[in-house]
């Protein structure tokens, strides 16, 4: 489905992948230009949409840490990415499945620069190593926000319910 | 089976005699708080009323809480018509925790939560801020979410599809030696269990140096709680909890929430306090600490007293003890940002403004915006920060070519005299 652009360290915070002295800036439809501002190479290209839809790139543990900024999923979505990390940081996860960005958890995962990925449902296979890994799949609670399209239209449903 | 203190709290907030760990519970919210990124919770929220036929309307209106603080006065057009577009929501939909850019109410939200009284034991609180931990202070369940979540709960009121987390007890017995602070402590256990420590954990916070801890202390161990990863950092509520409340104003009924004799940890971690001594947290991990005299020669640019970890009055006390008569190094800036406009006064009526005034250190106004870039004092490439505040991420104060290091307002004050990162042991 894609290829692998970036690969992370461990404990990449919100502030690296949407630096604080951009928050002012809080639509989803203008977020994207900001994504990883600080990585300026990586910003340039994602901003010339060098990158298709569905590129991946990897994370280490904890991805997502610090603060609740919820402009580092809206950034990230807006380009089409997919996130394949150790693990992620539970409030960034929240936001990610919240507005409908795929983070997959995948604590084996094994990628160099430029490997193909496949996720094939509970599997991600690296394709260029000829190798697959197990995902940890979302609690049932999460994936009912996942299936609904996303907490808006989720809330939009229980709002319907509750008040008419 | 005997339950933690967020086991009693959820099952209380959604009328439950019992709930055990991975539960999907939906709590009715007390107090749910937003800064300036109430901007984006308010489209959101339209967002979710659209098509619905109804109007948009927020649950309760004296249960929302919002506060600016993080780029105060505005720093640009921008921020100021966000601001403007939040003044006119507070406006239409009553709210009544409204604290806007002003001397007689302002200041950091979390400081402005404690100091108005506006949280108990036993709340459920949350915030589109990552430090909502900070309430934990309070014997409540308090915790960060995103502004889609909020919205969420502006139209409902309560959180949906929660997860009983499960608890780590932290008991911290023994004494605090001369110098050594809450904030060393923190900083010491983050360094101990990482950053990703207690993901999706709560830590529960016990022992005889917690139970002899003023408040503001708590504020520290619950703010930074998060920085191990942990959903909320909960200190059992008690006389002293009660004592600041009604100081605060409160006064109808405060009822601690305590754990039971057999409530079920996944973790138990014991503390001897007698043999921390001060911690830095070095470049660009919180959970990169290290005991104050393993750093050697750092020159330090730029120093920050403030941010809604050690932004309060003791904090301010315990720098201008040091400062006194004193002056800020040559080669070294030093920032002070009081953490509300009421300690600002207070610190302006006991003298304390006026020692660091002499000494060469600039006072700010209350806000967040220099702790993470976004506001006055950014340090230039290659530039050290010595700071008081939570996090040190690469770029977090404004620069990615910058280095933060986290300490207590001990060794930034007597690190701000000597230029270089200084343990205070010794000073009196």
């Amino acid at each position: 489905m894609g290829k692998v652009i970036y690969i992370f360290d461990n404990d990449i915070s919100t502030d690296a992948i949407y630096p604080g002295r951009h928050m002012a800036t809080v639509l989803p439809s203008e977020t994207p230009q900001f994504c990883f501002a600080d990585y300026t190479d990586l910003n340039k290209k994602l901003n010339a949409k060098e990158y298709p839809t569905g590129s991946v790139i990897i994370g280490g543990n904890n991805f997502g840490c610090g603060s609740s900024r919820e402009q580092a999923a809206s950034t990230i979505l807006g380009h089409g990415l997919v996130v394949i990390a150790k693990d992620f940081a539970r409030i960034f996860l929240q936001n990610a499945i919240n507005l409908g960005l795929n983070l997959i958890t995948c604590p084996e995962i094994e990628a160099d620069l430029d490997d193909e990925i496949e996720i094939k449902g509970d599997k991600v296979l690296n394709k260029t190593k000829g190798k697959e890994f197990s995902t940890i799949p979302l609690p049932a609670a999460r994936l009912a926000i996942v299936e609904a399209g996303g907490l808006v239209a989720y809330t939009r449903k229980k709002v319907i319910e509750k008040y008419t | 089976m005997g339950l933690t203190i967020v086991e009693k709290i959820l099952a209380y907030s959604t009328g439950k005699k019992s709930v055990k760990p991975g539960d999907v519970l939906e709590p009715e919210v007390n107090v749910a708080m937003s800064h300036e990124n109430a901007a984006l919770v308010i489209n959101q929220f339209t967002e979710v009323w659209k098509d619905t036929g109804l109007s948009p309307n927020v649950w309760d209106p004296s249960r929302i809480a919002i506060i600016f603080d993080h780029r105060v006065p505005a720093e640009s057009s921008k921020t100021a018509t966000n601001q403007k577009k939040i003044r006119n929501f507070v406006k239409e939909n009553g709210i009544t925790k409204f604290h806007d850019i002003r001397s007689d109410e302002g200041g950091i939200c979390h400081q402005i939560l404690a100091e108005y009284g506006y949280i108990k034991p036993g709340y459920v609180v949350v915030g589109t801020d990552s430090h909502t931990t900070t309430h934990g202070a309070f014997g409540a369940f308090a915790f960060g979410i995103g502004a889609t979540e909020m919205a969420s709960v502006w139209s409902l009121g309560t959180i949906l599809n929660v997860e009983v987390p499960e608890t780590i007890k932290i008991v911290v017995n023994g004494k605090f030696k001369p110098n050594v602070y809450p904030k060393d402590l923190i900083l010491y256990i983050i360094g101990k269990i990482s950053a990703q420590g207690a993901n999706y954990k709560v830590i529960e916070f016990h022992g005889e140096v917690i139970r002899n801890m003023p408040m503001s202390g708590r504020l520290v161990l619950s703010n930074m709680s998060v920085e191990a990863g942990a959903t909320a950092g909960i200190i059992p509520g008690d006389e002293e909890t009660i004592r600041y409340l009604r100081k605060a104003g409160v006064n109808d009924d405060i009822i601690p929430v305590l754990p039971d004799n057999d409530a079920k940890y996944c973790k138990i971690v014991e503390i001897n306090a007698d043999e921390l001594v001060p911690q830095i947290a070095c470049p660009h991990t919180v959970d990169n600490v290290k005991p104050i005299t393993d750093v050697k020669n750092i020159k330090v640019d730029q120093i920050v007293i403030g941010s809604c970890t050690n932004g309060r009055f003791d904090d301010l006390e315990i720098v201008a003890k040091i400062l006194k008569g004193k002056k800020v190094a040559e080669d070294t800036r030093m920032l002070i940002f009081p953490a509300s406009w009421q300690i600002y006064k207070k610190a302006l009526k006991e003298g304390l403004l006026e020692v660091f005034s002499d000494s060469g250190a600039i006072i700010m106004n209350p806000g967040c915006g220099c702790c993470l870039g976004v506001h006055q004092g950014a340090i230039g490439d290659g530039e050290v920060a010595l700071s008081t505040t939570n996090r040190n991420f690469k770029g977090r104060m404004g620069n990615p070519k910058g280095d933060v290091y986290l300490c207590s307002p001990a060794v930034a004050a007597v690190s701000a005299i000597n230029g270089f990162i200084t343990s205070p042991e010794g000073v009196k």
